[in-house]
């Protein structure tokens, strides 16, 4: 059975028997529990509904650990290279950082970006949604799809749109006179880090066009949903970097 | 052909295991023939060496950089981590298969691509770089400063920035190996000792690689695309300023060693959890203090990501900083000190079987123990402000990273050799290598110490010749030659060793060690893990054993 996701509780919250009622399973003396958290209560073989879930989601997530320790080390040069400098011959201190003012059209990109991540999660949420999934999961056609899929191009297209932002806002800095040749460390940064940042988004993209080609391939739910599960968790982890790496470029300069 | 491409490009994990082990065992044969022409090379610098002839000066710190580089990266941190970690981590814990057979099989490839382009460094035009494995800059950013620094560093840069992805996938499928393929009642305290350090050393190398990575590109932008991330401002080399911008070459090195401390753990963890099973096994004893001696390794882990720098006491760092590192340098002899405890009360009533790989494991804690006595020492920014340049470091972290590291890859190599071949090791030809090699790493590397107190530099290519500036050290150099020589041909023995005992070795049985690990079981697994990972009896007896892969029941 695939991994869902419901609108309602649908457990009862077991309310405490009292004196006289049977404790759960779980807290009788005789069996389970024990010292705490050791496996034994779950059950043989498999691992769950969700073993492959967990396994991709934690893959995701520890190669994002991974990256965010990268754009750390990219935003801490960024604060060192702003203070560095050295002396003149008339020992006053010379820095060569010239602030460099973002062109506007980033906080347009921004918005368009995080306008992606959400379509994105909606188009995750599809997938998870208890009714549709146990239709598909049934054989009774393929709802959670259906309606997944237009949220996965939404957030397709508004991605290739911020994309093509960055590239207007790098041509009208290059036309400001802000190359990446051009001696100053500000821009140097400042295109470095929208340009990995970028490269980070194409190969987003093309997870992305893959995860919408799985939706339509891949012959179990479990995998579709694991397919755009992960690039959801990729997409949205790339758009909350964007707005951090937004705020240095804009507010830190 | 198609079976020997699935064979070549296979997913197996023990299959990649042996492959990186094969990586490994060729990085370590050049390391090693690298450092005996240094070797050489001090003792008779006129000497003329086949292929080479008389060696330039540069010609040594290429030796140096190729040397290093390749020991770090290529051997004590693919062996020891991705080697043996193939080859039993999934079967310690019960598990079928990595959680992502493809993305570990892309690791291994990545790191053979790195390794090549590593070595062609040393067959172009110019030579390979000439600026040390940590690759300082602003000599490293300017290819005017010395030969081997044009397309020498490029590649260096290149292949490192390949292995830095490499050893990130191989991270991210270890880790979640670790934490979702466990079988049923694999609990946190059912683990090996040995999972425990794959499992800390892969978290380091998830955090640390990536920075090393972004570093690589600042310095390949800084090289090729005119910014001046490291590049001071009136930089000069042979006289012509080519400084641009106001660069911070010590950013490069916080940088640098924000990865390169954790990296000497990475090398090092794994170590640490074979010894611990390996003196839990030869000597018929429960691993005392499991959980301390777990906590201890994470501990290591953590505080291994805040002394970095300690590299840098005499780099014009604030002094202040150099305090507060050194403090916490300081606090890092806490847990090695309660390992190092650990694994002397496992010792301590004796019994121990001698077999080559329990050999080997006391090797690694004698060099532990042995290298890690002078850390302390060069913690102190007053005295590493002597001794940082000179010899006594060198002798320091061959101790204690290179030394120790091999010695618990040897261990290992002994230990599961019967699961790679199905045949034991000669033990007589092991017990010859050990000891040689003992005595040989200890002839090699403890008179460098003495060198290092006297104050002869490290990195210079000559102490005899025209300008001797030594004339005491000059036995002492000669005797650490001999010895590391002596040291090289003892591994002729394990090479040998190996290749016969692979082919006509004894045959092993399905447990040789009568170990209590799970990669022992030959068959079929059971569905919930009910014991510990070392429930010995003492005194030893056939019945006393309580393998992880019986249920509890059923013993009693």
């Amino acid at each position: 059975m695939p991994a869902t996701f419901t609108r309602h509780p649908t457990e009862i919250e077991r309310k405490d028997p009292g004196i006289g009622g049977k404790p759960p399973v779980d807290r009788r003396p005789t069996g389970g529990g024990g010292d705490g958290e050791n496996w034994d209560n779950q059950p043989h073989g498999r691992n769950g509904p969700r073993e492959l879930l967990i396994r991709y989601r934690l893959g995701v997530m520890f190669a994002l650990a991974g990256d965010l320790m990268f754009f750390v080390a990219l935003v801490s040069a960024f604060f060192v290279r702003q203070t560095t400098g050295h002396f003149d011959v008339h020992d006053n201190f010379i820095n060569d950082w010239r602030p460099l003012a973002v062109p506007p059209i980033l906080w347009l990109n921004t918005a368009v970006l995080l306008l992606s991540s959400a379509a994105m999660e909606m188009a995750r949420r599809q997938l998870f949604h208890e009714i549709d999934v146990m239709e598909e999961w049934l054989g009774l056609g393929r709802p959670a799809v259906k309606r997944a899929a237009p949220w996965l191009v939404a957030a397709l297209v508004l991605g290739v749109m911020f994309l093509a932002g960055q590239w207007i806002a790098w041509e009208q800095l290059v036309r400001e006179g802000f190359r990446f040749t051009s001696p100053d460390p500000s821009s140097h940064f400042f295109y470095l880090i929208t340009g990995i940042h970028g490269l980070h988004l194409v190969m987003g993209i093309f997870a992305l066009v893959a995860a919408l080609v799985g939706l339509f391939t891949l012959k179990k739910i479990e995998l579709r949903q694991i397919a755009v599960d992960s690039v959801a968790w990729y997409w949205h982890t790339m758009g909350l970097f964007w707005v951090f790496l937004f705020v240095l470029l804009v507010f830190f300069q | 052909m198609s079976r020997i491409f699935s064979r070549i490009f296979t997913t197996d994990h023990r299959r990649l295991g042996i492959l990186y082990l094969y990586l490994a065992l060729a990085a370590v044969v050049v390391g090693t023939v690298l450092s005996l022409l240094m070797r050489i090379h001090r003792v008779w610098p006129d000497a003329v060496i086949p292929f080479f002839g008389v060696m330039k000066p540069e010609d040594y710190l290429a030796l140096v950089t190729m040397h290093g580089t390749l020991m770090v990266f290529f051997v004590l941190t693919t062996a020891p981590q991705s080697g043996f970690a193939n080859l039993v981590l999934p079967a310690q814990i019960g598990a079928q298969r990595m959680a992502f057979p493809h993305i570990n099989a892309a690791g291994f490839w990545l790191t053979v691509v790195a390794f090549l382009v590593l070595i062609s460094g040393g067959h172009i035009h110019g030579g390979a770089a000439i600026s040390g494995w940590s690759m300082y800059p602003p000599l490293s950013a300017l290819s005017a400063s010395g030969p081997g620094q044009g397309l020498g560093v490029d590649l260096w840069l290149i292949s490192i920035g390949i292995f830095c992805i490499a050893a990130w996938l191989s991270a991210v499928n270890m880790l979640a190996t670790i934490l979702a393929e466990r079988r049923a009642g694999m609990t946190w305290s059912r683990l090996p000792m040995t999972v425990w350090g794959w499992m800390v050393a892969s978290i380091l190398t998830l955090l640390v690689f990536a920075v090393l990575l972004a570093a690589v590109i600042l310095l390949f932008s800084d090289r090729h695309f005119g910014s001046s991330f490291f590049i001071p401002m009136g930089d000069m080399i042979n006289g012509r300023v080519v400084g641009h911008g106001d660069g911070s070459p010590l950013l490069w090195l916080h940088l640098f060693w924000f990865f390169g401390h954790p990296e000497v753990y990475i090398a090092v963890l794994p170590g640490m959890g074979l010894a611990t099973s390996l003196f839990a096994n030869f000597c018929r004893r429960r691993v005392i203090g499991y959980r301390t001696l777990a906590g201890g390794l994470v501990a290591i882990g953590l505080l291994g990501l805040a002394v970095w720098g300690h590299h840098m006491f005499v780099s014009g760092m604030n002094p202040y900083a150099g305090t507060a590192f050194a403090m916490v340098t300081m606090a890092i002899a806490v847990p090695s000190t309660i390992e190092v405890i650990g694994w002397l009360a496992m010792l301590w009533g004796g019994g121990m079987q001698l077999r080559t790989p329990m050999l080997f494991a006391l090797g690694f804690l004698s060099f532990f123990i042995a290298g890690g006595l002078t850390g302390p020492l060069l913690a102190q920014p007053a005295l590493d402000a002597y001794l940082h340049n000179t010899f006594f470091v060198v002798a320091h972290f061959h101790l204690v990273m290179g030394m120790a590291g091999v010695f618990s890859v040897f261990a290992g190599i002994y230990y599961w050799f019967p699961l790679m071949t199905g045949r034991l090791m000669n033990e007589t030809l092991g017990k010859l290598h050990f000891w040689i090699s003992l005595i040989a790493a200890y002839g090699t590397f403890f008179p460098m110490h003495f060198a290092g107190l006297a104050g002869e530099p490290r990195h210079y290519d000559r102490l005899a010749g025209p300008a001797i500036s030594f004339p005491s050290l000059i036995p002492v150099e000669r005797g650490i030659t001999f010895s590391a020589l002596l040291l090289g041909a003892a591994q002729l023995i394990f090479l040998w060793n190996v290749y016969i005992s692979a082919r006509r070795g004894k045959p092993a049985e399905a447990n040789p060690w009568r170990a209590t690990t799970l990669e022992w079981n030959d068959g079929a697994l059971p569905n919930r893990i009910e014991r510990g990972p070392y429930e010995y009896e003492f005194p030893p007896d056939e019945g006393g054993l309580h393998l992880q892969w019986e249920s509890a029941a059923k013993q009693e």
